[in-house]
């Protein structure tokens, strides 16, 4: 066990140049009030590599959420550097961002997050549709293409408030993959499902990792989902406590007992 | 999804139809203002174009008479003396203008003159037996004046276009000396001219001081009778726009050096007062335009603040700031169309309505209101107008919202 323990923050299958994701000296600090800051990331070092399916543990309050923001560029570090793809984005003005965020991030949230305005398969051509400005055919046939990946092509047309949440993800998940991210960032995706249905979008997510080589972080609590992953960083008050290879991938099906360092 | 619809359009109607009680609301709202401005508009509209004819279809646009006369002091004190005098203001006789065929033909020369004709008139009495009546006397050149006064809509016996030996009477005045059209009756005026003629036409102008007053006679009989042969008293002019008459006036003026009198001025009172009118409508569009607005405003503010955690997804998802922006800048107009052709249609339905109910016992419409399709043109364009500021607010401030703060709700 102690050898697949690794310095935090320092693992990296790829080299650091051909990083997807590469975070250096990252902080985060809030202003409560006039004069008091509060730290909540105190220096992440961090590299994820291509095709990489890493989980994102920790307590509630450990700066998770945050650290996702920021990798999501949603948010801004108070200070470090953030490199997406290669592309310094401290600098970026936010159209760059946006436009960064939308060919380089997908986005898979723990309420699905789908406009219920939408059918599913348009939910799923949204990100295309903001890019280009009007539909077209091609869009429609590469959500439909998706949809039919994550098993949902006799729901293509029901309006996304229809559909089960496990359906909901999936179609979420759909739409995180439109763009071809090089990142997909996955918060809490499976918090709100069953475990089958858990089980079920987690095995889509591995399944598209492998097959696309697209990276996924994903946000979890549950320690049996995070076993299914190849890496598990561990975030404790602001800072990585722990970043191993998972050497027991648990599987599709596989019951094995948790194992937790 | 229309292939030609834009992005910011497809999400601005879909979360119309999404919310569509709200979006119902508003544009009923929106439409109910819409109604009030467009029939309101067109009942002031036919109001003020009733009472524009009823000024101008009995005078003159505009009144050219020979300079008033003024009294000269005999005696001019010299430098450094000074004199007391009295200077008693002058009686105004009865005057021919001077030379009036070649002031009327330079006038007839001018751009938008419509019509200018010459006119005799002055004080006399009709008599017939024992019965005699104090009139004015308007002679007339018929083939120019009844394109100046629409004299022949208000006869309702015989015929306005008067020769040497007719007259044309008011109603009243008919009844007041018991004649009717071909009889006879004596016009004298108070230098004792006199002569007989035969009433061609009765007319009734809807006032009984008006059908009581005023006789009509050819101009030449009116010179002879006035002694001014060859003369007129006064040219009357009419002008393709009404309301340029007084600029016109000014231009006669300063060309002929005779006084020339515009409606617009001869009615001060009548414009003053449709001044007032227009003033209060163009208030009260203000105040139902303003309620549009923040009707249309507070919607879409709540509607951002519901739909957070879905700009925030947008934002996630590749939407930028401007087409946030774009998108409720559209929901914003369209609240303001949708409102507009729903409020053009109320408005044509409360006139139809009010054409119905508002009728003067002979069945006659009070005034007549014409559907003007520019006015539901412009109460379209003036509701996407004022939908699109009001959404101004609303959309910059989703446009604003920090995507990570909003998918956190």
């Amino acid at each position: 066990m102690a050898d697949s323990i690794n310095t935090p923050g320092k693992l990296a299958d790829a080299a650091d140049t051909e990083a997807t994701l590469k975070l250096v000296g990252i902080k985060k600090s809030y202003k409560l009030g006039k004069s008091s800051e509060i730290e909540v990331l105190h220096g992440i070092d961090l590299v994820l590599g291509r095709g990489e399916f890493v989980a994102l543990i920790g307590p509630s309050g450990s700066g998770k959420s945050t650290l996702l923001n920021l990798i999501g560029l949603l948010d801004k570090p108070s200070s470090g550097q953030l490199f997406l793809t290669g592309i310094a984005t401290d600098n970026l003005d936010d159209r760059a961002i946006t436009k960064l965020r939308s060919d380089a991030i997908g986005f898979v949230f723990q309420f699905h997050h789908l406009l219920p305005a939408f059918t599913a398969v348009e939910n799923v051509m949204l990100p295309l549709l903001a890019k280009q400005g009007h539909p077209d055919d091609a869009m429609r046939s590469k959500a439909a293409e998706l949809i039919d990946k994550v098993g949902l092509k006799a729901l293509a047309n029901n309006m996304a408030n229809n559909l089960s949440g496990g359906q909901q993800q999936r179609v979420a998940i759909a739409r995180s993959l439109i763009m071809q991210p090089a990142l997909v960032l996955a918060d809490e995706p499976s918090g709100n499902l069953d475990t089958k249905s858990a089980d079920s979008v987690f095995d889509l997510m591995r399944e598209v990792c492998d097959t696309s080589g697209t990276t996924f972080l994903i946000v979890t609590h549950d320690p049996r989902l995070a076993q299914r992953c190849d890496r598990i960083i561990e975030l404790v008050d602001g800072r990585i406590a722990s970043d191993r290879k998972n050497d027991h991938v648990l599987t599709q099906g596989d019951d094995s007992p948790v194992q937790t360092d | 999804m229309n292939d030609l619809a834009p992005f910011e359009w497809i999400l601005a109607v879909r979360f119309m139809r999404e919310g569509l009680l709200q979006t119902l609301f508003i544009i009923a709202g929106v439409a109910l203002g819409v109604s009030v401005i467009v029939f309101m508009s067109a009942l002031l509209t036919g109001l003020q174009s009733s009472l524009f004819s009823r000024t101008l279809d009995f005078q003159a646009q505009i009144i050219i008479t020979a300079p008033e006369e003024v009294s000269r002091p005999l005696f001019m004190p010299d430098e450094g003396e000074i004199a007391a005098t009295l200077i008693q203001p002058r009686a105004q006789r009865l005057r021919s203008v001077d030379q009036w065929q070649k002031v009327r033909a330079q006038i007839e020369k001018k751009t938008g003159v419509v019509v200018v004709t010459p006119v005799v008139s002055g004080a006399g009495f009709v008599i017939r037996a024992d019965a005699n009546r104090a009139v004015t006397i308007m002679g007339i050149e018929p083939e120019t004046y009844l394109h100046l006064i629409a004299l022949e809509d208000k006869i309702i016996a015989g015929s306005a276009e008067v020769g040497s030996n007719d007259i044309v009477m008011g109603i009243e005045l008919a009844k007041d000396l018991g004649v009717s059209i071909n009889d006879k009756i004596n016009l004298q005026t108070a230098s004792g001219t006199a002569t007989t003629l035969k009433v061609l036409g009765i007319y009734d102008f809807g006032n009984k001081a008006a059908n009581s007053r005023s006789i009509y006679v050819a101009l030449r009989t009116a010179q002879s009778l006035l002694n001014l042969p060859g003369g007129a008293t006064t040219l009357e002019v009419n002008v393709a726009d009404p309301f340029a008459a007084e600029l016109m006036a000014q231009s006669i003026q300063a060309q002929t050096g005779l006084k020339a009198e515009s409606w617009i001025t001869a009615n001060e009172e009548f414009f003053t007062a449709l001044s007032g009118q227009s003033f209060t409508f163009l208030v009260i569009r203000l105040f139902v335009g303003l309620t549009a607005a923040l009707g249309i405003a507070s919607v879409l503010v709540v509607s951002v603040v519901q739909k957070s955690k879905e700009i925030g997804i947008l934002r996630a998802t590749g939407t930028t700031r401007q087409q946030i922006l774009r998108l409720f800048l559209t929901q914003g107009a369209l609240f303001g169309l949708f409102g507009s052709l729903l409020g053009s249609g109320l408005g044509w339905a409360f006139l139809a309505a009010w054409r119905g109910f508002a009728k003067n016992p002979d069945g006659t419409l009070f005034f007549v209101i014409d559907f003007d399709p520019l006015l539901f043109l412009y109460a379209a364009i003036g509701a996407v107008l004022v939908g699109t500021l009001a959404a101004v607010f609303p959309a910059q401030r989703a446009a604003r919202l920090d995507p990570a703060v909003a998918i956190r709700g």
